[in-house]
């Protein structure tokens, strides 16, 4: 009878027990600790932080507890948290020139200055599953070659894009015309066309596989873009801020990101002769993948400003932006799991009224 | 920030503002109310924030109720016209726990009505406010999602669009073939998304004396039809509109000029017919056991 949607709060309380004795798996194993998942789980952690737009490695490692290692939920987790934040202020612009480098690679010149620094990096490992892992191990080997001096945060290496820059070969990047303040899309919905800066905004929180999926379409010609990785660092950076008692900037802390400058190529137009042209990605931790994505799909978006013909998904604003969120994605997505039994009782009736006419209609032409 | 996680709000609650958004995101949330009521059925953009409930579950509805609930309001939320499915119980509970007032399943008894897909069959009085759940609030989206493109049509008043796709309707099935989400003009000015309340409600919503605010929270925009203003379904001269009819009657109450939920009761098919609002489902059976059977046949007859 007519009961299956009566006693919906019990079954909810039910339905949260359940979820929680579902996280915790066999009681007679271990409890994972926040602390083990923040040292652990370091790359999970970055991509939560990077996506839930806030710095703070704790709260990501506790919700993606929570959230029983669903990246995404623990994104929305923390997401929800930040929204309910008191906003103190915003911190000066991080100088990357300054990051203390813990990776830093050039796909476009055999050598620079600073030199090419490989860091904890899984690309030249051989994706043989490590069996040794499998068993709780006291202790892993330190590296065995010269390491590279560490770099100190006094020194500073001109970027790949410095270097090009002097010759005139790629883009300059001057600040807009009065360098106003961006705009912040946490505060004001965006509106298309897009600025660059609501543009790089809304792709540093998107999705990373949608970011990834976007980028590789432009590689495949769905938009050209011939990308070189110009730099890729990753590394520990000083925020600052100016509290207006004091007038000058002070260091509150530091955020460990990954910065990606991408070179492509540009044939050049009228008015502007040949020369590179400049994409760029930027996240939280070590989140290379994300950033080179983010990189390719911020050259793609400029489609329009370069004079190109705006003629694939990846170019199109509206369609990239308005898709890469994952708390909106995955939220309205999965909404089709809600009761819809008034609109489908609607087409319901409609369907049997058009099923009917058109019976009436054959019989009456026989 | 480096918070210390045994600190942070927990499921006590108490870390967190009345009706969970902080005071100023409540008055730019009030603004953009304001804004919406002056320009009724004009699609106002806001600073959407995050909430605790996933985007498309009603995250736009709840931003609005939060913003313009009281200590002293009544509550009733709604999904499909039921107080009792999920999401509705999901809803009033979050009220609940971050606001503690009074809720209801009473239409009469509310001040403020959330609602998903419903109008209730109970009419609205000039003390309340019925707040819809959005999912697309862009009624010619389905037809043009360039967002850059609807804004102009709106800036124009240019709604051919629309028009020739409910003609196309006509010139295939011989009838208009939009059932639910249903088109409307506001005032005669904007069209407006009526979100995904089935046609039959929409005819409540014109010269309504409750305040009608629509909030969409994943496209962050909310709009609103002041009380007393007219609201006309898109319709031509030779096809105007009209509202589904049933053959049957509600199972439980009789009704007859309610909307009514299919159930399938059994393996092979079989099936009743049921009010989908549950209030006046309710209160109509109440009304049925308090009068003697033969009164009541006449009535419903």
């Amino acid at each position: 009878m007519y009961v299956a949607v009566k006693g919906g709060e019990r079954a909810i309380e039910n339905s949260h027990l359940l979820v929680s004795e579902a996280r915790r798996g066999d009681p007679s194993i271990a409890e994972i600790s926040v602390a083990q998942i923040e040292q652990q789980l370091r790359l999970a952690v970055d991509r939560v932080m990077t996506e839930g737009s806030v710095y703070d490695r704790e709260l990501a490692a506790l919700a993606i507890k929570q959230a029983a290692g669903d990246t995404v939920e623990a994104i929305f987790l923390l997401r929800a948290y930040r929204a309910t934040l008191p906003r103190f202020g915003y911190t000066e612009a991080i100088d990357t020139l300054k990051m203390q480098l813990r990776r830093r690679i050039s796909a476009t010149f055999k050598d620079l200055p600073g030199g090419q620094v490989l860091g904890p990096t899984y690309d030249y490992t051989q994706r043989l599953l490590d069996f040794s892992l499998a068993v709780a191990s006291a202790e892993c080997g330190e590296p065995q070659t010269n390491p590279p001096p560490p770099t100190s945060p006094e020194q500073e290496f001109a970027d790949v894009m410095a270097l090009l820059g002097a010759e005139g070969l790629i883009e300059a990047q001057p600040p807009s015309e009065g360098d106003p303040v961006p705009a912040d899309l946490t505060r004001v919905p965006m509106t298309f066309p897009a600025s660059r800066a609501e543009r790089l905004q809304n792709l540093a929180r998107g999705d990373e596989g949608y970011l990834l999926a976007m980028a590789y379409s432009t590689q495949r010609g769905y938009a050209n873009n011939h990308p070189f990785a110009g730099e890729i660092r990753f590394g520990s950076v000083e925020v600052e801020i100016i509290p207006e008692e004091l007038g000058f900037p002070i260091v509150i802390g530091e955020l460990e990101i990954t910065e990606c400058q991408m070179v492509n190529q540009f044939a050049g137009s009228k008015t502007v002769p040949p020369q590179f042209t400049r994409g760029y990605g930027l996240a939280f931790g070590h989140s290379e993948r994300k950033a080179m994505a983010m990189a390719l799909v911020d050259r793609a978006l400029r489609a329009e400003e370069l004079g190109e013909a705006v003629v694939a998904p990846a170019q199109m604003q509206e369609f990239v932006l308005s898709h890469s969120d994952n708390l909106e994605s995955s939220g309205f997505v999965q909404h089709l799991k809600l009761p819809h039994y008034v609109d489908f009782q609607s087409e319901l009736a409609l369907l049997r009224q058009m099923r009917a006419s058109q019976s009436a209609q054959s019989e009456s032409s026989i | 920030m480096n918070a210390d996680v045994s600190r942070a709000p927990d499921s006590s609650d108490s870390g967190y503002n009345f009706a969970y958004l902080d005071e100023r995101t409540k008055r730019m949330i009030r603004r953009a109310i304001l804004k919406a009521v002056a320009i009724p059925g004009y699609q106002v953009p806001f600073g959407s924030r995050e909430m605790p409930l996933p985007y498309g579950w009603g995250t736009g509805g709840i931003q609005v109720t939060a913003s313009i609930i009281g200590r002293d309001d009544v509550l009733k939320v709604i999904d499909q016209g039921a107080d009792d499915t999920v999401n509705a119980v999901n809803i009033r509970r979050f009220f609940t726990r971050t606001t503690g007032i009074a809720t209801t399943e009473r239409t009469v008894e509310a001040t403020v009505i959330q609602t998903r897909h419903r109008i209730p069959e109970t009419p609205l009085q000039d003390h309340q406010i019925i707040v819809y759940q959005v999912p697309i609030p862009e009624p010619l989206a389905k037809l043009e999602p360039r967002e850059a493109e609807t804004k102009m049509m709106h800036g124009l008043a240019e709604y051919g669009l629309m028009h020739v796709k409910l003609y196309e309707d006509i010139a295939r099935y011989g009838h208009i073939s939009t059932t639910y989400d249903y088109p409307v003009m506001v005032d005669g000015r904007y069209l407006m998304a009526p979100s995904p309340i089935p046609k039959f409600d929409n005819p409540k919503m014109h010269m309504n004396p409750a305040l009608q605010l629509f909030g969409a929270g994943r496209e962050k925009r909310i709009y609103a039809v002041p009380p007393y203003t007219k609201v006309e379904s898109l319709a031509f001269d030779d096809h105007p509109f009209e509202v589904q009819r049933w053959e049957q009657h509600c199972a439980l109450c009789g009704a007859k000029d309610s909307f009514l939920d299919e159930v399938i009761t059994d393996n092979d098919g079989g099936r009743m017919f049921i009010c989908s609002d549950t209030d006046y489902c309710g209160q109509r059976r109440e009304n049925l056991a308090a009068v003697p059977a033969n009164v009541a046949e006449a009535k419903s007859a």
